[in-house]
């Protein structure tokens, strides 16, 4: 592990959900797997563990929810979707539960997320990151969704990344 | 890493095995000892052409690992914040930005707002704390947009379609 104060602790979230040997087996999979024919067995030498345990425990974590997915996780820039719009949209909240939902099943939205307006300043309440190929794809992909919400949205805008200025990926502390 | 990772000028440069693998394995990578086997067996390979195969991804920087994916954290406390920095400003207010261990993210936006990262300490205290020091410090107005629901369904998504 490196040096870098950790961004993600879960020692507090801890708690009931993960004991010592879980978080070790995050610290030791969060940059990968090594790829080999049996990683999880290297993996279970690695900890002084039984691969049985170390397969049993990861498939407790996805059950709980502490593991999303696993995943060959491409890296998106690389691969040429270099533009990613935050979509921000002022929708009626009466209907964002549900809206907000079909927003979030697009393939193409990443994340979405429900935050307070600030008003006057502010007055969108739904977030969705849309990535794709060019500003015209993102753009196509915009159009999408505010068809999707039709009237029930009354204004939306789409902020455009420039630079990235800092990304910290997640960093577990051992 | 960003930055040093080599761009692809087409998609159409990767193999039909390649574009397989990165599209096919976002989710549901097998969980089992042998698991590059398995995948050989679903791809109709041998499992030596799948792991070399992904090593070569991986050495591409075209996929950042193989493994678990970790959902966010779920406690201590998180926002998003926003400011509307003068644009012969920006670059001093961005590194002061960045300098907080609290903030993970730092982007750049083209927007009135045009400076958004993400706070993240052990309790709202702390997140407050950091957002009183950078609004106090650069004197700009600043947006706090905590996290209110999350519609996010993180299945990854089709890279070819």
């Amino acid at each position: 592990m490196t040096g870098n104060p950790p961004d993600f602790d879960m020692t507090q979230q801890a708690g009931q959900l993960l004991d010592a040997i879980d978080r070790q087996i995050i610290v030791a999979t969060q940059a990968g797997l090594p790829l080999v024919a049996a990683p999880y067995d290297a993996l279970a030498a690695q900890l002084g563990l039984e691969v049985e345990d170390v397969l049993a425990r990861v498939a407790a974590m996805q059950q709980r929810g502490v593991i999303r997915r696993i995943a060959a996780v491409p890296n998106h820039y690389a691969l040429g979707y270099t533009e990613n719009g935050m979509s921000v949209w002022n929708v009626s909240d009466a209907r964002i539960s549900e809206l907000g939902q079909q927003v979030g099943a697009l393939e193409y939205v990443s994340h979405c997320y429900q935050r307070p307006r600030h008003l006057p300043l502010w007055s969108y309440n739904l977030f969705a990151m849309v990535h794709g190929r060019s500003r015209e794809d993102v753009e196509t992909k915009v159009i999408a969704i505010a068809k999707l919400l039709g009237e029930h949205c009354r204004g939306h805008e789409v902020l455009y990344s420039k630079r990235i200025l800092k990304k910290t990926g997640l960093r577990i502390k051992g | 890493m960003d930055g040093s990772i080599a761009i692809l000028d087409t998609p159409a440069e990767l193999t039909a095995l390649e574009k397989c693998l990165l599209n096919e394995y976002q989710r549901g990578f097998p969980l089992c000892s042998s698991p590059f086997q398995a995948l050989a067996e679903q791809q109709g390979v041998t499992e030596d052409v799948v792991i070399e195969t992904l090593t070569s991804l991986q050495q591409r920087g075209l996929i950042s690992r193989v493994g678990p994916v970790f959902a966010p954290r779920r406690a201590g406390a998180s926002t998003l914040a926003a400011l509307s920095v003068p644009e012969n400003r920006m670059q001093g207010v961005a590194d002061f930005v960045s300098s907080f261990s609290e903030v993970n993210h730092n982007y750049e936006r083209e927007h009135s707002y045009n400076l958004w990262f993400v706070v993240t300490a052990a309790d709202e205290e702390h997140v407050q704390q950091v957002l009183d020091a950078i609004q106090d410090s650069t004197g700009l107005p600043l947006l706090n947009l905590p996290l209110e629901r999350s519609f996010y369904i993180d299945l990854g998504f089709p890279l070819w379609c």
